[in-house]
């Protein structure tokens, strides 16, 4: 009785239901359609059914997004609950002591950078830490210059290039730069270091392959990481290893959507302060077609007759470089860097390298320096050869005479990078921070006697990086800056110096 | 500094008799321009003095002023046309809005200037130009209460519509150039496609916006300028036969009104007190040290700096940096690494994207300026931890910035410190745009709101903008300073900033600090806030739509349309005056605009020449879109304040109840001008 008061009361809303269906305007059509398409068959009527419903299901479930998959969700208590019981780590962690020792330790520079320097402890010692391998610090015709630039343009331009920021004295810079390196473009950035950071990434994004010497320096690091692209290292000036890798990527490739393929290295390491082998590395980076980001940042105003880097020296046109990165700031004692190369390249960083775009443009009077120099090099290539010369006097002072270091770096840069010889390391079982502290004792027992040398910083970790992450390392080295402003005697005194508190150092009595 | 000696906007620009008499009333002409008043003219005079020469004065400079108009339009500089123009009353005596001796008896004789003593003076006002009245000052100051929201007004939807309209457009016609141009005109997509086994250098679709859009009104970026970007700056012309492809310089120069530079309170000079210090300093330490800071770039002038940056800031030490992007993009990374959170405004400077995304640690973001989004996305990160392993997060820093370059609009510190208190994090306030020009003493959001800087860990900020200098800083507490300078990229392998640089911050922050010619620090930054209040009022009210809050030097008029963009910035270099416009992407797609940067170095009379301008462009262009809500509404009535404004319009209304109506602010240009100076010290509305 009961079942059937349900089946009555089940067609009553049956009809109701059907009676509203064909009230809707085009019921009937969408039945007849129904009905004919599918000539009554149930099944795949069925299967059109359900593909409708899992549509609207899916249309109506809520989003999610792919990276909370393991959301917890929590009540309001307990969120609060949560929040006052997180106790966050210190914003930095505390230094350690070779670090206090380092800022506490730090030279104060009293008046002008030269080479010889008044520190504020009072003393005056020979400078060989700054990049004043010209003496151009103290050079009164460059002074005079800035000061008429500053009475006309101020000191600085207040704007980012993009919007009223590029004053003629960055077109002409860049010109000058251009002109003298032999490139067909040139774009200047306010700082160097940042420069080759923003450079790689404005061409090489998520990827591309960027294949790398093992030794370059932190910013060409900065650069890759933050480009996303694929990295592969090759050991350090190693070329067989490098064409080894450059093969193995084009083989693994050859499957794939071709991608940009760059190839970055340096003209003279900064951390080693060795030459690449330019004319080798085209010859590989044509072979394979991959693309040369050069950094110059060492090499431009160093190496070459008239100061314009390793293509100079090398005797290969700078237009085979695809781009060429250096600075204005070290050897050429103004300000900012650059990157030279095709017109499409420069043209192309204006808006989308960030630190060119985002950040405020050169002081006008660093540019003016920059081209003040470079043309200062032009004529007199006599201020390279007499930093050559004193370059060999303090080498014959050091490599050959020290038993315990060696220099690194080629016989043509100003920097010299002192490592420890290997046997040294070796047979006294020196981690890296143990030659650490011994290079500074020895920076710091230079410095007593009255010659300032530094050394080559480790490379910042990131914070909480586990070691995995960190791999290469370099070893730390000494840092000596040459200058054509101390006379040969100069340099031989403060050789002599450098070897007897290395001599001392090593020998001491622990 | 009373008088406008060689100021010609003073007299040319108010088109209008009524506008004339405003002058009359508001300020002094101090003018002298005929030979009657010249005896007058040689005194010097304070400010306020009422004389009542001023009145012929301006009669003679109304019959004059037609003559001067057609001229001066030619170039915005002070030019001394004729000797009866050049005979101005200067007053060296530092007479302050505050100052009490007023009325003081003219005590020092002045003789007229030679020609080249007059063209140094309109050098140097071309520079920064000289306060027009006392009442042109402000107080940059958060006047308590509830930290308001910007309005967000919008344009009728037809111009939404449009702009989209207008992007699919030029998206639909690049396409098809492309494809024809591809396939007929190879040599130009040469570097755009593979060849030779190379890959295209540029992808495509990354630069198909470049190409296709920019190109288009790359005449409106990167024009090229020469001299100082000071109160005026110098274009250099160009023209392009091919499309924007290629410029080329025709030669000649446009002196023009500088409403684009960061200038904010006018240190871009290339004469003064700064200048002189840069000099001296050039001279003693030449213009670089050789060196990073890390090993043996600090000199003396170093550490003096860093002192008084952290002095300036309320911080216990500083560190200084070359480049400001650079700061940005080697501290973050010396702060955070993995397991670490940065949560971002979503509209920060790429150079926090740069820092942020270098040093490892997760990002989340916010919406722009929300303190309850902020609080939301607290509660979640900290209940739930890093992802998958729900570990604690190691530090949550918050980055946020004091005053956005686009928007205009500044943080809303106290509640995010008030959040700070409850959910522990810490927080990096990255001032470029807010140090110098925000807060009675010019020392950025903290000040502004009357907060201590303790209560904010990083404060980080330029010195290329408010300085007129270059470079950042970084401040914090002496622990966490002292492990950045070990730690920190940018000062192991960054070049030191040069002495130069140093002695121009040196300098300007001493006379922000009033150390240096007591006054004149006081005066920037008063300026800075009248200038910047008085402009965004008169937007306001001429219907424009502005975006920021009202304390802001920064002042973002939407244009919507894109094809607006160039009309509006060629119409304004048509009246010389330079603005900066942008586009997507570093705005919205639908939100283009135009951006001008006040300065303390600008008249009130410049602002005039601008919402002259403005009024006009705006008219044609269509461009005053606001409805209301976001201020330039009618002025109260005497004896109604704003407190008191709801009771009053219900009362109006005559019972009619509910929401407040909004009428389109469309004021006559006379009367925004005419009621300007004395609105801006009140609450605007």
């Amino acid at each position: 009785m009961d079942l059937q008061y349900a089946q009555n009361w089940l067609n009553d809303i049956l009809n109701e239901v059907s009676i509203q269906f064909q009230k809707v305007p085009g019921s009937a059509i969408f039945l007849r359609y129904v009905k004919s398409s599918y000539q009554n068959d149930p099944v795949r009527s069925a299967v059109e059914l359900f593909l409708v419903l899992f549509a609207i299901r899916y249309l109506l479930s809520p989003k999610y997004s792919t990276q909370k998959k393991s959301y917890v969700t929590l009540s309001d208590e307990e969120i609060d609950e949560l929040v006052d019981d997180w106790m966050p780590e210190p914003l930095v962690a505390p230094q350690t002591p070779f670090e206090e020792a380092e800022n506490e330790k730090r030279p104060v520079i009293v008046g002008p950078t030269g080479p010889k320097s008044k520190l504020s402890n009072g003393r005056t010692v020979t400078n060989l830490a700054s990049y004043n391998f010209y003496n151009l610090v103290a050079n009164e015709t460059l002074k005079e210059k800035a000061i008429q630039v500053l009475r006309t343009y101020g000191v600085g331009p207040c704007s980012p290039p993009g919007f009223y920021g590029t004053q003629d004295v960055h077109i002409k810079t860049e010109a000058d730069i251009a002109a003298h390196l032999g490139a067909s473009a040139c774009i200047v950035y306010a700082q160097a270091f940042s420069t080759i950071s923003s450079v790689i990434p404005a061409f090489s994004k998520r990827g591309d392959i960027i294949v790398a010497d093992r030794a370059v320096n932190y910013a060409i690091r900065r650069g890759i990481q933050i480009s996303r692209s694929t990295v592969r290292w090759y050991e350090h000036k190693d070329l067989e290893d490098m064409e080894r890798v450059l093969e193995k990527v084009v083989r693994e490739q050859r499957k794939k959507p071709l991608t940009r393929r760059f190839v970055v290295t340096e003209g003279l390491f900064e951390n080693v302060g060795d030459m690449l082998d330019l004319p080798k590395t085209i010859e590989l980076k044509l072979k394979y077609k991959f693309r040369l980001i050069l950094d110059e940042t060492w090499s431009f105003g160093v190496l070459g007759r008239t100061g314009r880097g390793i293509t100079e020296h090398q005797n290969v046109d700078a237009a085979e470089v695809d781009m060429i990165i250096g600075s204005l700031s070290g050897p050429l004692c103004a300000g900012g860097g650059f990157c030279a190369g095709s017109d499409e390249i420069v043209e192309h960083q204006r808006i989308s390298a960030a630190a060119y775009t985002f950040s405020a443009a050169l002081p006008a009077m660093l540019a003016t320096t920059a081209s003040e120099v470079l043309s200062m090099l032009q004529t007199n290539p006599e201020m390279i050869t007499s930093v050559r010369d004193n370059i060999k006097t303090m080498w014959a002072q050091l490599d050959p005479r020290s038993d315990w270091i060696r220099c690194t770096s080629s016989a043509e840069n100003p920097i010299m990078i002192l490592a420890l010889k290997m046997e040294v390391v070796l047979g006294r079982k020196l981690s890296i921070a143990d030659q650490e502290q011994l290079l500074q004792d020895i920076v710091d027992e230079t410095l007593a006697n009255g010659v300032m040398i530094t050394r080559v910083k480790s490379m910042p970790r990131a914070i909480n990086a586990t070691t995995k992450d960190i791999g290469w390392e370099l070893q730390p080295a000494l840092k000596v800056c040459i200058t054509s402003g101390l006379s040969r005697k100069e340099i031989e005194r403060a050789g002599i110096t450098i070897r007897h508190a290395v001599t001392k150092i090593m020998t001491r009595k622990r | 500094m009373s008088c406008r000696p060689l100021n010609p906007f003073a007299s040319t620009c108010p088109p209008a008799p009524t506008t004339t008499n405003y002058n009359e009333k508001y300020e002094m002409p101090s003018r002298a321009s005929s030979p009657r008043v010249k005896k007058f003219a040689n005194f010097f005079s304070t400010s306020s003095k009422p004389r009542s020469e001023t009145q012929t004065a301006t009669a003679a400079l109304l019959a004059t002023g037609a003559a001067q108009h057609q001229s001066l339009l030619n170039s915005p500089s002070p030019q001394i046309s004729s000797p009866s123009l050049s005979l101005p009353t200067i007053s060296l005596s530092t007479a302050r809005a505050d100052s009490t001796n007023m009325d003081e008896p003219p005590t020092t004789l002045f003789q007229p200037p030679s020609p080249a003593e007059a063209r140094r003076i309109a050098k140097a006002h071309a520079q920064f130009g000289p306060l027009g009245h006392h009442t042109h000052r402000y107080t940059s100051r958060h006047q308590g209460g509830a930290f308001p929201e910007p309005m967000m007004d919008e344009p009728p939807y037809w111009y939404l519509l449009t702009t989209y309209l207008s992007y699919l457009i030029l998206i639909v016609f690049g396409h098809v150039r492309d494809y024809f141009g591809k396939r007929f005109r190879k040599q130009d997509y040469h570097h755009l496609q593979a060849h030779d086994g190379y890959a295209a250098l540029n992808s495509d679709f990354d630069n198909f916006y470049v190409r296709r859009l920019k190109l288009r009104i790359n005449d409106c970026f990167a024009r090229p300028v020469t001299g100082v970007p000071g109160r005026y700056i110098t274009l250099i012309d160009r023209k392009s036969d091919d499309h924007n492809l290629h410029f080329k310089f025709t030669g000649t120069t446009t002196e023009t009104l500088n409403m684009s530079s960061y200038n904010y309170l006018g240190f871009a000079q290339s004469e003064g007190p700064c200048a002189d210090y840069v000099e001296e300093n050039i001279k003693r330490y030449g213009l670089t040290v050789g060196s990073t800071r890390g090993d043996v770039g600090t000199s003396d002038l170093h550490l003096e700096v860093e002192e008084l940056i952290a002095r300036f800031v309320g911080k216990q030490s500083a560190m200084v940096f070359s480049m400001g992007f650079g700061t940005n993009a080697t501290a973050l990374p010396a702060l955070i690494g993995k397991g670490c959170l940065v949560i971002s405004d979503e509209l920060n400077h790429a150079s926090i994207r740069f820092g942020a995304r270098l040093s490892g640690a997760m990002i989340e973001m916010f919406k722009h300026n929300d303190v309850k989004d902020l609080e939301r996305l607290l509660r979640e990160v900290i209940s739930q931890g890093q992802p998958r392993t729900h570990r604690p997060w190691k530090r949550i820093l918050v980055v946020i910035e004091g005053l956005y370059s686009m928007e205009g609009s500044m943080c809303n510190l106290p509640g995010i410190i008030a959040l700070k208190k409850k959910y522990k994090f810490n927080l990096f306030v990255d001032e470029a745009h807010s140090i110098g020009a925000l807060g009675p003493k010019g020392k950025g959001v903290c000040d502004y709101f009357g907060v201590d800087p303790v209560e904010v860990d990083i404060l980080m900020g330029t010195l290329t903008k408010s300085f007129g200098a270059n470079g950042g800083y970084v401040a914090g507490d002496k622990a966490i300073i002292d492990k950045l300078r070990v730690s920190n990229a940018g000062s192991i392998y960054g070049e030191s900033p040069a002495p130069a640089v140093l002695a121009q911050i040196s300098a300007s922050l001493r006379i922000i600090a009033g150390e240096f010619i007591p006054g004149q620090g006081e005066e920037r930054l008063q300026r800075l806030a009248f200038n910047s209040r008085y402009l965004r009022l008169g937007l306001k009210r001429l219907g424009f739509i502005v975006y920021g809050h009202d304390d802001s030097p920064i002042i973002p008029v939407l244009l919507y349309n894109p094809a607006k963009m160039p009309a509006f910035s060629h119409e304004m270099l048509k009246r010389k005056i330079s603005v900066v416009v942008v586009g997507y992407p570093a705005t919205p797609l639908v939100s283009s605009r135009a951006r001008f940067c006040v300065s303390a170095a600008h008249t009130k009379d410049d602002l005039d020449r601008l919402l002259e301008a403005c009024d006009e462009i705006g008219n044609v262009l269509q461009i005053k879109f606001s409805s209301g809500i976001a201020g330039g509404a009618e002025p109260l009535p005497e004896g109604v304040t704003a407190e008191m404004e709801k009771e009053w319009k219900r009362a109006e209304k005559s019972g009619i109840q509910g929401e407040m109506d909004y009428q389109p602010p469309r004021w006559k240009l006379d009367d925004v001008l005419r009621r300007g100076v004395q609105d801006v010290k009140v609450p605007l509305r």
